[in-house]
């Protein structure tokens, strides 16, 4: 009987297939699935902001694309995945609101992807698809057996990248 | 750099966070009941620290759909606050304001997006006012903008900003009623140093 692990906000989980993995309303968060292509173990990071260097508080890994990238792949590891023969799916980093409080440049969304990529290519992991940006939430559900990550949108089709 | 973080806050400072929210949300409630041309009651707030990622269930799982208007503030204090209600809950009030029921249960027209966000900015503006009147500093709103989306993704944009401080997040809950359930959650949003000059004003610090 196939189970589905649920990932709250700033929070991961691993599994093995026939489990899959989902993660409710990503909106300027990031939703990061990574999987080892052979043995098929897979897991999911919901990261929250960029960088944990910026902030006091950073002792969950899970809330940062630079800690909870490589702590996935850790998990993933000792699972038994190879790191060579992994690959990654993004999704989320939308921009809810026209405007955010801080006059940086980018947006937090834009910033969290742009994090996710560097993390992801440090650990030398390849980005084979993405469904990032826009100003909407995403629902995603990944499918660690055939590596399908599925977005579902308020009022849009069911997307499967 | 602000030495405060709202994960100390000790009962004392909750309880005066908690009668900002109280007198806050009774303004706003006189400021609604003004706008609909009748009279609105307003249950006791609920003002609750929590976990950033609870908050999604709260308001009837992640995946409910809530209407979110969001407002940055600036001046004394620099943060942001969000005004957030469940889709029928903001139905209603827009039916309120407009006279008649909505056409479409489901979308929003521009007619009642606009509507929406006025009564946001009156709503958030009549909870700044008391804000600022009780700690003697000024806060200048920006103008509203807003969101219809799933409950999750609305709310990931003020747990960020709380995030970037603390793990935790302050959260008042306002029961409006009429015959109608009008209930919605304000979110206040300062930055670390805000906090500490929003205590030293009310002199709980």
């Amino acid at each position: 009987m196939a189970e589905t692990f649920k990932v709250g906000i700033a929070d991961m989980n691993v599994c093995r297939p026939p489990d899959t993995i989902t993660t409710i309303g990503l909106g300027s968060c990031v939703g990061i699935a990574i999987r080892d292509k052979q043995n098929k173990v897979g897991g999911l990071v919901h990261v929250m902001l960029p960088d944990s260097h910026e902030v006091v508080s950073n002792s969950n890994k899970a809330k940062f694309a630079d800690t909870g990238i490589p702590e996935l792949v850790r998990q993933l590891e000792a699972m038994g995945g190879i790191r060579s023969r992994m690959v990654a799916k993004i999704a989320g980093g939308a921009k809810m609101f026209a405007f955010q409080s801080k006059a940086e440049l980018a947006s937090v969304g834009e910033r969290n992807v742009e994090a996710t990529k560097k993390a992801l290519a440090a650990l030398r992991i390849p980005i084979i698809a993405e469904d990032t940006g826009a100003n909407y939430g995403r629902t995603v559900t990944f499918f660690p057996e055939t590596g399908d990550y599925e977005i579902k949108a308020v009022g849009k089709p069911v997307k499967v990248i | 750099m602000a030495e405060l973080s709202i994960d100390d806050l000790s009962s004392q400072y909750f309880d005066v966070l908690k009668e900002i929210g109280n007198i806050g949300a009774g303004n706003a409630t006189t400021a609604l009941s003004t706008m609909l041309g009748g009279k609105v009651d307003m249950k006791v707030p609920k003002v609750r620290l929590m976990e950033f990622k609870d908050v999604g269930t709260t308001m009837g799982g992640e995946e409910q759909i809530v209407a979110g208007i969001y407002l940055v503030v600036n001046g004394d204090i620099n943060g942001s606050i969000m005004f957030v209600q469940r889709k029928e809950s903001a139905k209603a009030m827009i039916g309120k304001l407009m006279g008649m029921p909505s056409e479409d249960p489901e979308n929003f027209s521009e007619m009642e997006l606009s509507a929406l966000k006025e009564i946001g900015n009156i709503i958030t503006g009549a909870y700044l006012n008391s804000l600022a009147t009780l700690t003697n500093l000024t806060i200048y709103p920006s103008i509203p903008d807003v969101c219809i989306d799933m409950a999750g993704a609305i709310l990931s944009v003020p747990a960020i900003e709380f995030g970037a401080v603390a793990d935790k997040l302050l959260l008042i809950e306002t029961d409006f009623t009429d015959d109608e359930d009008m209930s919605g959650y304000f979110i206040l949003v300062p930055d670390a140093e805000s906090y500490e000059k929003i205590l030293h004003a009310l002199g709980v610090m």
